[in-house]
Order: C-alpha cells, then sequence, then structure tokens
C-alpha cells in the first residue's frame, strides 16, 4: 500500500519548485510537491512559470564578442 | 586533440581563444565593470597552471572555474560585508503571482511568456547587477553557464547549505529586480516585446 504523503502548503511547495525543477529534492520531498501539484492549479502555473524562468536564464548564453574587446583579448592572449 | 603534456604556449592560445566569448560574458554578468581585466588576469593564472588542465575537452569549464576564483579572490581584497538579505524582505515576492494580479500586456495570450520575451540581454544583465554579489554569483554560475551546486560551493568557498540558500533568495530577488526593472524603466512602454 503507498503511504500518502502529509500535504503541504502552497508556500512551501513554491518554496522548493527550483530545487524540484533541478531535481535537488529528497524523494520525501518530490512526493509532497507532486501530491500538491495534484490538486493546485496556482502552483501549477508557478511552476511551469519557474521552468521558463529557467530556460530564459539559460539562454542569455555566450554571443560573438564585440570586434574590439576580441581584438584587445587575442593581443593579449599573444603576448603571454 | 592536445594530449595532457603538449602544453605549449601555442596549445594554450589556441585552447584559450576558443572560450573567449564565454569566459567575456560570464565576466560581464558577474561585475559592472573590468569585465575585460577580469577575464585577462584568468587567461594569466591559467597559462601559469596549463599544466594541470588534464583533457583539452575541459578547457571551457577550467577557464570559467579559473575566472571565478579571480572573481572569488576580487571579492575578499574589497572586503565587503555580506549583503544577507532578511528572508522574509524576499520571500513573499512571487512574479507568476504579481503578472496575474496587475496584468500589464492586457492584450496579451500568454502574457508570462511575452513579459520575460520584453527583455533583452542588457535588459537581464542590468537586472542581475541588481542583485547583491553574494546571490548573482551562485544564479549566474548555476542558471546560466551550468556549474553545479557542489562545484559552486568549492569554487565560491562556502558550505553547500550556503550556496542552496543564497541560489533560492537570488532566485527570488531576481523576480522581483525583473518587476521592479521594468516599472522603473518603462521596459513594457517601449513597445518593442521581443
Amino acid at each position: 500500500m503507498t503511504v500518502k504523503p502529509d500535504p503541504i502548503p502552497c508556500s512551501e511547495a513554491v518554496r522548493q519548485l527550483w530545487d524540484y525543477l533541478d531535481q535537488a529534492v529528497s524523494p520525501d520531498d518530490q512526493a509532497k510537491v507532486e501530491q500538491h501539484l495534484s490538486f493546485c492549479r496556482q502552483c501549477c502555473g508557478e511552476l511551469e512559470f519557474a521552468n521558463q524562468l529557467r530556460g530564459f536564464l539559460a539562454s542569455q548564453s555566450a554571443e560573438e564578442l564585440p570586434p574590439h574587446i576580441k581584438a584587445r583579448l587575442e593581443h593579449f592572449l599573444a603576448e603571454l | 586533440m592536445i594530449e595532457a603534456g603538449d602544453r605549449t604556449r601555442e596549445s594554450f592560445q589556441q585552447l584559450a581563444s576558443a572560450e573567449l566569448p564565454a569566459l567575456y560574458w560570464l565576466a560581464r554578468r558577474l561585475v559592472r565593470d573590468g569585465a575585460e581585466d577580469l577575464v585577462q588576469e584568468a587567461l594569466l593564472r591559467a597559462y601559469r597552471s596549463f599544466g594541470t588542465l588534464r583533457q583539452d575537452t575541459a578547457a571551457g569549464p577550467w577557464l570559467k572555474s579559473i575566472l571565478v576564483n579571480v572573481f572569488r579572490d576580487q571579492l575578499r581584497r574589497q572586503a565587503r560585508s555580506p549583503e544577507e538579505l532578511p528572508v522574509d524582505q524576499v520571500e513573499d515576492f512571487s512574479l507568476y503571482q504579481t503578472l496575474i494580479e496587475q496584468d500589464p500586456l492586457p492584450y496579451s495570450d500568454t502574457l508570462h511568456h511575452d513579459y520575460l520575451r520584453a527583455f533583452a540581454k542588457e535588459d537581464v544583465r542590468e537586472v542581475l547587477l541588481r542583485l547583491p554579489e553574494l546571490y548573482r554569483a551562485p544564479l549566474v554560475l548555476r542558471y546560466m553557464d551550468g556549474f553545479a551546486t557542489k562545484e559552486i560551493a568549492r569554487l565560491l568557498d562556502v558550505p553547500l547549505g550556503t550556496v542552496l540558500a543564497r541560489l533560492h533568495r537570488g532566485r527570488k530577488r531576481f523576480e522581483q529586480e525583473l518587476w521592479t526593472y521594468a516599472e522603473e524603466t518603462g521596459l513594457l512602454l517601449r513597445g518593442t516585446v521581443r
């Protein structure tokens, strides 16, 4: 028989959402978060937005260097 | 492929040159001014310890680690007092909820998505730079540069629990600053939702 985890309030679920997405919560906490998400539409929205924010941060990755910066750093490397 | 032992100046230059954009943009997210100096100092240190790099495929993370070390040392030299935030100051804010309540883009069917799209990369950098360094660095390293939390703890020389707590507060503070920045700069009124 599966034991249902103790329910947690929205504040606790929201506090754990990023760690949940990072898979950095314990199995117990994961079960509690998932149980909460199973009935709380607002926290499902929070979860979706947390996921969007993660993607948003990850998308700010490196671009090409401005030419003058590239030239200076290349020059610095060449002088080593 | 550069084997361990083939640690010549030329091989260092070749490896480092390919990583310059990643190093520079990481430095720009960590510091407001002096990103180029930070990269140069990291390159110098890396060159001196080039022999410790085991595989050239690891050059990117290795160079970034050295850059973070230089950044950490700079912070220590500045000897600023920590800017820990009271938990209750950041804990209650939810950007998700604030957007629903304030509805800054009333004609949008995908409010949260469109709100984030309004921020150009330079806007995001400005928002990040508004965060105290002790929150900004873990956030940047974890979510923009993909370092594991344990690695961040090692690089910043703080306990893992401290990194996790700072990540939590940093995320909340970041959400809060996204909202404040957009309000203060009239970002959504520029009419250029990207």
